[in-house]
């Protein structure tokens, strides 16, 4: 068998993958946290404001990093997805499900930061942009793979059932960002492009941004292993393993609340 | 295993279907009752002024088609996953995708034609110009089968849950977005004097990938609620 293969299947056992995530996960805390707080600092203290936005720029080192993330969470769960209905990986169904609420999070904030940033910018609360409407229509999608899944009492059908919509939603996110795009320009000509200067962004500006980028993925991969433990702890509940660990490791208990 | 041709348990699953439905026809008026009803809302929520009833009339068009599509949604496989029968399409060793074909092309019949057939009344009734309501038959006939096919594999999708409530609106609906952009758009476009063929375009491709690849999609879901 091939090593990688081997340490694929190693990997998708769940007493394995406890023991796994439990030993990374305190470092992508850490991770997330430090490079967050600099990436903080830097963009919401050191960072220019901007000329024509003023102060609310900052917004941008939230907002951005988040709309990437909802993006990024949402490939991810179709991948993990696939994986589940090609494979049958038990882990990789926990992973899929474990991401949806997080990353629905993050569409939350970049919905949130987006129109806290449009009040003082463009006048008002809510503009029926073509990013912010694809953005909402994503937050939907979300919304219905939870659904899904939380309808079905037998939690694998359910991930089945979750993965195939994580795929059908994947394929058609794009289509729906084209076809919003074309729905905007019929309606209202061209609006603004938030980053259409995104090349010529000033270094003090995109240091923040990319430090925020790098501890948002932290932050995911942190709360999803942490989510995916006690996930993968519920449905092994029965097995012997974990009836092992419950009373040998009562110090346990305070690890998986940080 | 298998009996009979690929294409008889097409037409025959078509022909039981298309016959319970038949015994049940007054379900069949449900949807288009639902949509004559929500389009008398409209101008008693807007107020009867031609003008302003006649530039919303395309959207509001679409908007009832994709609502009223939703109410025979659940049936398309509640009963044959309560019944035993897709387990029976399983084992029948059909292929799935001829299976799944035949149940979209049942609710397009039995949905989709009829809200084809009474929307051109409630564009009219609105106020909206012949010449719009001529691109509103053509994009609906192109978009409708979409709806369907979205519908199906949502439907394949909550088949063996008890009741699927709101999660099927929950799931169609946002897939269903560019079917409707572009099907509103192409209407709005002749209204104000364009071309409709750009919208038309990108909805006649958009037919031909979901009834190509939709299928599959539905089959996949179908043997997930039966297993």
């Amino acid at each position: 068998m091939h090593p990688l293969w081997l340490w694929f299947h190693k990997t998708g056992s769940p007493p394995l993958f406890y023991r796994l995530a439990g030993r990374l996960m305190p470092w992508f805390w850490a991770l997330a946290l430090i490079i967050g707080a600099v990436g903080l600092y830097l963009g919401l203290a050191r960072a220019p404001a901007d000329y024509l936005q003023g102060e609310s720029v900052r917004i941008m080192y939230i907002h951005v990093p988040s709309a990437w993330m909802s993006m990024f969470i949402f490939a991810f769960m179709a991948f993990c997805g696939a994986l589940a209905l090609i494979w049958h990986v038990k882990i990789s169904e926990v992973l899929m499900i474990s991401a949806a609420p997080i990353g629905m999070g993050f569409t939350v904030i970049t919905l949130i930061t987006g129109s806290l940033w449009g009040r003082p910018t463009w006048g008002t609360y809510w503009e029926w942009d073509a990013r912010m409407t694809s953005e909402l229509v994503l937050l939907f999608l979300y919304f219905g793979v939870i659904g899904l899944y939380s309808a079905f009492d037998d939690r694998r059908k359910g991930a089945r059932a979750a993965a195939i919509l994580a795929l059908i939603g994947l394929v058609n996110l794009p289509i729906i960002h084209y076809s919003v795009e074309w729905w905007n320009t019929l309606h209202q000509g061209s609006s603004i492009k938030l980053l259409s200067g995104k090349s010529t962004i000033h270094p003090s500006m995109l240091w923040p941004l990319l430090l925020m980028a790098v501890a948002t993925k932290c932050w995911f991969v942190a709360s999803l292993l942490n989510r995916a433990r006690t996930d993968v702890l519920e449905m092994e509940s029965g097995k012997d393993w974990v009836q092992q660990m419950l009373p040998a490791e009562p110090a346990a208990t305070s690890g998986q609340t940080s | 295993m298998r009996n009979g041709s690929a294409g008889t348990a097409f037409w025959g699953l078509l022909a039981r279907d298309g016959m319970g439905l038949w015994r049940r026809r007054g379900e069949l008026l449900s949807p288009l009752i639902f949509a004559l009803i929500v389009a008398t809302l409209f101008p008693l929520a807007l107020g009867p002024e031609s003008t302003r009833l006649s530039s919303v009339a395309g959207g509001v068009c679409w908007v009832i088609v994709l609502l009223a599509g939703q109410l025979s949604l659940d049936a398309l496989f509640r009963s044959d996953a309560e019944d035993g029968s897709l387990d029976a399409m399983l084992v029948s060793g059909q292929p799935l995708y001829l299976l799944a074909l035949a149940k979209i092309l049942l609710h397009w019949l039995s949905t989709g034609l009829p809200l084809l057939l009474v929307a051109p009344v409630i564009a009219l009734a609105l106020g909206m110009p012949p010449s719009g309501v001529a691109t509103l038959i053509f994009a609906l006939l192109l978009g409708t089968p979409q709806l369907s096919v979205i519908g199906a594999c949502a439907a394949a999708l909550t088949a063996s849950l008890r009741r699927s409530g709101i999660l099927l609106a929950l799931i169609v609906l946002p897939l269903a977005v560019p079917v409707l952009i572009f099907g509103a758009g192409a209407v709005e476009a002749v209204l104000v004097g364009g071309q409709a063929s750009q919208a038309l375009l990108l909805l006649a491709a958009g037919a031909v990938l979901s009834l190509a690849f939709g299928p599959l999609v539905c089959a996949s879901a179908m043997r997930m609620s039966a297993s």
